[in-house]
């Protein structure tokens, strides 16, 4: 039970990652990103190749996709999104949406239909287990994504605090007009986001490629996990991501105890009853606040 | 000095309206006399043209009108193929089933519709994804579904494959006309000035005294009922339903290509979406990969740089409009 336990928080870690980026670009840009998971897919496919044609070890791959993921973000949201957001909040989701529909289709006829994983090229370390105090054994892998889920957290979070860009970056995400009267360009700090949202993508799909298989499909069940962990954990809360990849991997372990077809099903319903909880909260808190006033009117 | 007297009268209809629908009345009478004179094949393609006529309509009706953009409304077109198999298991006729299982799916949307409808843009569109992989997965669950495996509509057996066909096409018809007449009755009442006033602004609708989440819920249960009706006319087309066909988030994919190819929050574009999409299919259909990329980029393109669409287009340079929903001052 207590090493179920264990190994949820660990797979919270991994959603914590892929989650993080759209949570990150919602905060800023106002955006969903539907396309999230097919590029999480895209970059692990492009560390694939380079481990697959050049020997390349997917930790030093990941080097290499790091800063091309982090190209095609800024791209993305300069010649797409931008344009797109500016037609209100509904075109973005439309726009994502074909572009992942383009993603998807485009990486089934470059790469086929065959199942990929990056454990092959990682040696030992797909396998390797430390024991924690109480003979409960985690894998390797498991502690790098937990470990690497906090640093890019953490980092992200000094990154908006402590820097000038972090700052331009925060100040548009609150008002993009009056940043732009202070002096920040607001459309050079979406797509800065963009990039930053990109380079945690390629480290979210190297790490799918290492603890599990993908294929070119399987970015739509990426994009629900992320966008799962981000609701449940807060919308827009970096750190909440992280709880909510936990809690989001705690059902889905529960569910899987039920029923053997229970994990996704688990998972999915924790999203749905945050949601309901925090309607209901947020409805019974308008009707206090509408009486309050009319009690005072009177 | 003289005052000029201007009269003004308030009209409907426009002289292009009334030719519209003289067309679409000459069109229905066509489409409604086809088995008469079309082959068996052409006439399983027109079933599903009514059907992609549907998807769109009733995307549009919730998207266009009510600024709902849903990726999961593969939901409702599982479930209604899903409450057909159900019923009909129950011993009733198939299209009995039919029409049954399209009041289940709208209880359904109902119920689900009084906390789905308070969240906003992306979160609506991807947590309506998220509910119907719950409800697909739920459904596999169920022992007469058999999980992925799936089941049939063996009662449709029950009837000889040429009479099946021409039931199917005329169900398919009918049905398609009375979703229309009830979208283009909605959008003419009083609900209609409703619905196009949250179209516009919802804010300001609503401060203007519309109540946005009741005019909503109407629009999205509507979207659902449609939608499982087509789901199930689907199925009596395809006998066999295999959850992961009917669940797909690609029927999503093909009532958003239509109704921003078409022209969102256009009565008339959806339909033209719907006949574009089946003629996309019908030709392109087959280079598989690179059809699905086309119809993505088309989604990208038009949301890009034509997000009112082809009517939208004809609309704005014309001035025409078929179907009369808004009101003109003409002066006499």
């Amino acid at each position: 039970m207590i090493s179920g336990l264990i190994q949820a928080i660990m797979l919270g870690g991994y959603y914590a990652i892929i989650a993080c980026g759209l949570s990150f670009m919602f905060s800023v840009m106002r955006i969903i990103n539907l396309a999230h998971g097919s590029l999480a897919v895209l970059a692990a496919y492009l560390i694939f190749l380079l481990a697959d044609r050049f020997g390349i070890n997917p930790f030093l791959g990941l080097m290499i996709i790091i800063p091309v993921m982090a190209a095609l973000g800024w791209l993305l949201q300069r010649y797409l999104l931008d344009k797109s957001a500016r037609g209100g909040e509904l075109l973005p989701v439309l726009t994502t949406f074909g572009l992942a529909i383009v993603l998807d289709n485009l990486m089934f006829q470059r790469f086929g239909a065959n199942v990929r994983s990056l454990a092959p090229y990682i040696g030992d370390l797909s396998w390797d287990a430390v024991e924690l105090p109480g003979g409960i054994f985690v894998g390797k892998l498991s502690v790098i994504i937990l470990v690497s889920a906090i640093a890019i957290i953490g980092g992200l979070q000094l990154f908006l605090s402590k820097t000038m860009m972090g700052r331009s970056i925060r100040a548009t995400s609150m008002d993009p007009d009056t940043a732009g009267v202070v002096g920040i360009d607001p459309k050079r700090a979406s797509a800065l986001a963009a990039a930053i949202a990109m380079a945690t993508v390629a480290v979210a799909g190297m790490f799918l490629g290492m603890r599990a298989t993908f294929e070119p499909y399987s970015g739509a069940s990426q994009l629900l996990f992320a966008f799962e962990a981000t609701v449940i954990g807060g919308i827009g809360s970096l750190w909440g991501t992280l709880i909510g990849g936990i809690v989001l991997a705690i059902a889905q372990t529960l569910g899987a105890n039920i029923h053997p077809l229970g994990f996704l099903i688990g998972g999915h319903f924790m999203f749905l009853a945050v949601l309901f909880f925090r309607l209901m909260r947020s409805r019974s808190s308008i009707l206090a606040w509408s009486k309050s006033r009319m009690s005072r009117a009177i | 000095m003289t005052v000029s007297k201007l009269t003004f009268a308030v009209e409907r209809w426009t002289p292009a309206s009334r030719i519209g629908a003289w067309v679409f009345a000459l069109v229905i009478a066509l489409f409604a006399t086809a088995p008469l004179y079309l082959s068996a094949g052409l006439l399983d393609r027109l079933t599903v043209l009514f059907i992609y006529v549907i998807l769109a309509a009733m995307w549009n009706a919730l998207a266009g009108y009510g600024g709902l953009v849903s990726i999961g409304q593969q939901m409702f077109f599982g479930l209604g193929a899903y409450f057909t198999i159900r019923v009909a298991d129950a011993g009733f006729n198939p299209f009995v089933a039919v029409v049954f299982s399209g009041f289940c799916v709208a209880g359904v949307a109902y119920a689900v519709s009084a906390f789905m409808i308070h969240l906003k843009g992306g979160e609506f569109a991807i947590g309506m994804w998220v509910l119907s992989e719950l409800t697909h997965l739920l459904v596999n669950l169920d022992r007469l579904v058999q999980g992925e495996t799936g089941t049939s509509l063996i009662s449709m057996n029950a009837f000889n494959a040429d009479i099946r066909r021409v039931a199917v096409y005329m169900a398919a018809l009918l049905a398609m006309l009375m979703l229309l007449g009830i979208l283009y009755w909605l959008l003419r009442s009083k609900t209609g000035a409703a619905i196009q006033s949250i179209r516009d602004d919802d804010q300001a609708a609503a401060s203007i005294g519309v109540d946005v989440v009741a005019t909503k819920r109407k629009l999205f249960v509507l979207a659902a009922f449609g939608i499982g009706i087509a789901g199930a006319l689907w199925l009596c087309t395809a006998i066999t339903f295999q959850p992961k066909t009917y669940f797909g988030v690609q029927w999503t994919a093909y009532m958003i290509f239509m109704v921003l190819v078409g022209g969102i929050g256009k009565f008339e574009g959806a339909i033209i979406g719907a006949v574009l999409f089946f003629l996309v299919e019908t030709w392109f259909g087959a280079w598989g990969v690179w059809y699905l990329i086309g119809l993505g980029l088309a989604a990208v393109v038009f949301s890009l740089f034509f997000p009112k669409g082809i009517w939208g287009a004809i609309e704005n340079r014309f001035g025409i409009s078929l179907l009369p929903i808004g009101y003109l001052l003409v002066q006499k």
